[in-house]
């Protein structure tokens, strides 16, 4: 039986904006990311790199390299144990150890650029790369194949040889296509017959990076004991620890992974990519090595998210209520199966209540780097081709689309389109603030000179994930408390953990130090990602808690010789039941623990269903330029329901970062691919992400619909804001020059096309 | 270094204030020799291309990504780098700010944001939102859109 809670308001320290307890660190420069790590007798590590595609391995000679001075140890695929064909859940996403160990180091075929092909390490970074340049490789090149419309044309050149595609269920052979899902309800092909306006478009999008600043990195010693540990920024110690000992095929307790500060993720660091390339140099030169990955290679080889291309069909009634839809899904999967088709399917008719649905998606295999998880996997691109449809049929049919999306919404009992029944979501909540907001009732204003202005808006959702967390408490003598967690800090949530405890205890949010740790000092956590983080360890936080309440009691009983039955805890203060003057605070009893029993310790675990449904809405206004295409963001607000605002300054911030990552996904960033499957555009300045000065203020509107399912009503809330930003955009371009746009990104070089 | 390193170069600098005698190898950037040689892994490694600001850092008082600049061109130069900026007398005004107005999420982009925000302060005490924006166009953020960023200067610049 799930737990459900009641909604509260008179919290204490739930609320409120306490300066991070990491923030310290972070701005003196303090704070050890993965890159900053050193050890003694530390070498370095670099891969050796395939300029090619798609390409056979002909023959590696490393003897040039190995003759180097400095040089310790060379590696290749030889070195890497044969991983086996096994799908393990990591918690968001899975891995396939057989496609991850051929990911990281190719064996005989190289099928993305970039591919490792070997790997070198030396007394320092810059010997390694000079060594990494002398490893001679023969390939016989390939053709590539990098869209999915290529990549199912017949003849077309084949990724992976002894892929075996499966199309609803049936075993496909000499294929790119991985894999055919199908999720339909109701009576699709007659509702849509009845429908009096129908409309049916087709969107393409390219493949986008998560642009995190911080390299990939890791150190890692192996050590006598054949004992592995490791040093890495990630998502989730032990997601990485489960792929480190699944690639290496060695148990999970010989690996030790320490996730050091993090510097952005996104979903992006989850996945491992050099942790066990840099174990197995430690293997063979028996010293530390510390592996950083240049920003090419990042944008090349670690794991975007896909592009693709998407088919939306919708039909209404006369009165403007949906009574059908379709999508048809092809994305790209990169250079191994799993893109993100599922969640895309999950996602696309999320805000919508549409009885009659089929959804197909199609997992397509390409020479890409093979995706991962970006904020919201699947979800921004679905909702892109939703939103931007569901604009197109309003104004088409003449119906204002603000009440279209009133009308049509989901709430508490609609079906998403996987078939999943919602629980209590605040979409109405979301549609009600973004229709009284400031930015929605304001004019629109006139642009200046030679500029056009247009307003655009759009709805977007994810499911966020549950799942498992745990974390330890320990009581000091001076009556605070420390907080060991499983989760990686990644924007402020060790705050955000103290916060919990310290709302359960009366007590400050700085009179709980929270530290993340190893994988061994903490039981298992999930990754922190699927805006879980808040929902699940925060969950565990209250848990240990009250568990710790509970154990305090017992002393109180020890101190007035009472049964634990008969005390009170309230505020910070307990009390006696009896007689109601008698009372000690938090603080007190903490220094008289050593007499009353010793340490007071707890712990809380949970693994746990759903972090609650997010929805979002985002209003924006822009300016394009007719004489150059350029198109200036003027002003932008976004809408969550996010449950409840632990620590609103950071639930702000992560609406403001994800409606700009979506802004830069709308208006400049793709993987520009040449046709030999080389990217283009693979450097900060080319890949052009936004800057200070390309983005107004992003205002917040923060619509709290407490969640049933956690004691303070958290709800995910970092990815949902990623959803709406591309189709806000395209509705508000279409509102400024009366033409809409298909395909991201909308570019300057788009824009002039649609103007002529 | 391997024995066949071309010839070191020695190098007096001071950072943050200290005087420092090193030797450097020719080809080494200013960002390794903060990071590598002296241990100051405050300096942040984003991109190597100059495109990013997260190794941002003041040399002579001009800001500079010192992933372009070589170890061996600051002799006889001040640099002043993210662990400077705080004092005996506690946090510099921005370093609070950007506490206070949570203006960072994961940090790694932050020690570069404040050495450039410094590098406008000293010399443009009330800059407006658009010149803030203008001075740290060169530094990414990929986390907070920037917003409370912004806040944070402007608060630490009133």
């Amino acid at each position: 039986m799930v737990a459900t809670f009641e909604p509260k308001t008179d919290y204490k320290v739930i609320g409120t904006r306490p300066i991070r307890h990491d923030g310290y660190d972070k701005v003196t420069g303090r704070a050890i990311f993965g890159g900053d790590l050193t050890l003694p007798g530390l070498i370095w590590g670099v891969c050796v790199r395939s300029p090619h595609a798609h390409a056979n391995i002909k023959s590696i000679d490393t003897s040039a390299a190995e003759a180097m001075d400095g040089v310790f140890a060379i590696v290749t695929a030889a070195d890497m144990p044969e991983a086996p064909d096994k799908l393990v859940d990591l918690g968001e996403g899975n891995v396939n150890f057989k496609w991850a160990s051929n990911k990281l180091m190719a064996a005989d075929k190289v099928v993305y650029r970039g591919h490792p092909v070997a790997a070198v390490a030396a007394v320092d970074r810059y010997t390694a790369e000079e060594a990494a340049r002398k490893v001679v490789v023969e390939y016989e090149v390939l053709k590539a194949v990098t869209n999915v419309t290529d990549a199912l044309a017949p003849g077309a050149p084949i990724v992976l040889p002894d892929l075996v595609g499966d199309d609803l269920g049936e075993d496909v052979i000499n294929t790119n296509m991985a894999e055919h899902v199908r999720h339909e309800f109701g009576d699709v092909e007659g509702a849509m017959a009845s429908a009096t306006h129908t409309i049916e478009r087709e969107y393409n999008m390219q493949m986008v990076h998560q642009g995190y600043i911080e390299p990939h990195n890791a150190t890692a010693v192996w050590d006598e004991e054949d004992r592995i540990k490791i040093w890495t920024s990630t998502q989730g110690a032990f997601a990485a620890r489960t792929q480190i000992a699944g690639i290496l095929q060695v148990d999970v307790s010989k690996v030790k992974v320490t996730p050091l500060e993090i510097g952005g993720g996104f979903g992006g660091k989850i996945p491992v990519y050099f942790e066990p390339i840099a174990a197995i140099l430690s293997r063979k030169s028996r010293r530390p090595v510390k592996m950083v990955m240049e920003r090419v290679a990042i944008f090349e080889t670690t794991g975007p998210t896909p592009g693709g291309r998407m088919i939306i069909k919708l039909g209404a009634d006369s009165n403007g209520k949906l009574l059908a839809a379709t999508a048809d899904i092809w994305f790209e999967a990169g250079a191994n199966p799993g893109s993100v088709i599922g969640p895309a399917a999950m996602c696309v008719f999320s805000p919508y209540e549409i009885q009659n649905t089929r959804i197909d998606g199609w997992d397509v295999v390409v020479n890409k780097p093979k995706t991962a998880a970006y904020r919201a996997p699947g979800s921004p691109q679905v909702a892109f081709a939703m939103e931007s449809a569901v604009e197109e049929l309003c104004e088409e049919a003449g119906w204002d689309s603000m009440q279209f999306r009133i009308d049509n919404v989901s709430r508490e009992g609609t079906r998403r389109g996987d078939g999943v029944l919602f629980s209590k979501i605040g979409m109405e909540e979301v549609l009600e603030a973004a229709k009284n907001s400031d930015h929605w009732n304001a004019p629109l204003g006139d642009p200046p000179p030679g500029r056009k202005r247009g307003r655009g808006m759009a709805s977007g959702y994810w499911f966020n994930i549950g799942l498992k967390s745990s974390v330890n408490l320990a009581v000091n003598s001076d009556g605070t408390v420390t907080l060991v967690e499983g989760s990686p800090d990644i924007g402020g949530t060790r705050v955000a953990m103290a916060m919990h405890v310290a709302e359960v205890l009366g007590i400050g949010a700085h009179d709980v130090r929270p530290s993340v740790v190893d994988t061994e000092l903490v039981g298992y956590t999930d990754v922190t990602g699927g805006s879980r983080t808040t929902y699940a360890t925060g969950y565990a936080c209250w848990i240990a808690a009250n568990e710790l309440v509970d154990e305090l009691k017992k002393r109180v009983a020890i101190l007035w010789d009472v049964n634990e039955g008969d005390i009170d805890f309230s505020d910070g203060i307990f009390s006696s039941k009896a007689e109601s003057e008698k009372t000690i605070g938090f603080k007190e009893l903490a220094g008289k623990l050593a007499d009353l029993g010793g340490p007071a310790t707890s712990t809380g675990s949970v693994d746990l269903e759903s972090a609650g449904d997010g929805f979002g809405l985002h209003i924006v206004d822009i300016d394009i330029d007719t004489e150059t295409g350029k198109t200036d963001v003027v002003r932008y607000t976004a809408i969550q329901d996010v449950g409840t605002a632990i620590h609103p300054s950071y639930v702000e911030g992560q609406l403001q970062g994800g409606a700009v990552q979506g802004i830069g996904w709308a208006l400049n960033e793709e993987y520009y691919m040449e046709e030999d499957g080389s990217m283009a555009n693979s450097s900060f300045l080319d890949y052009r992400m936004p800057t200070s000065l390309d983005l107004p203020p992003i205002d917040t509107i923060l619509v709290e619909v407490p969640n049933p399912l956690h004691p303070y009503g958290v709800r995910g809330v970092g990815e949902t804001p990623i959803c709406p930003p591309i189709p806000a955009v395209a509705n508000a371009i279409a509102n400024a020059i009366g033409t809409r746009l298909y395909n991201t990104p909308m570019n300057a070089g788009s824009i002039m096309e649609a103007l002529s | 270094m391997t024995t066949s390193s071309p010839s070191m170069v020695h190098v007096k600098t001071t950072i943050n204030g200290q005087a420092h005698e090193l030797l450097v190898p020719p080809y080494m950037s200013l960002l390794d020799t903060l990071r590598e040689l002296i241990g100051l892994t405050g300096t942040k490694e984003g991109c190597l291309d100059g495109n990013c600001g997260a190794c941002t850092v003041s040399v002579d008082g001009r800001i500079v990504d010192s992933c372009l600049v070589l170890g061996a061109e600051v002799d006889g130069k001040e640099v002043d780098t993210v662990e400077g900026m705080a004092s005996a007398e506690g946090l510099h005004p921005l370093q609070q700010a950007f506490l206070e107005e949570a203006a960072l999420q994961c940090g790694i982009c932050t020690p570069g944001f404040l050495v450039a925000a410094k590098g406008l302060l000293d010399n443009e005490p009330s800059p407006s939102e658009g010149r803030i924006r203008h001075w740290l166009a060169g530094n990414l953020c990929r986390c907070t859109g920037y917003d409370k960023i912004i806040r944070a200067v402007q608060k630490a610049s009133s």
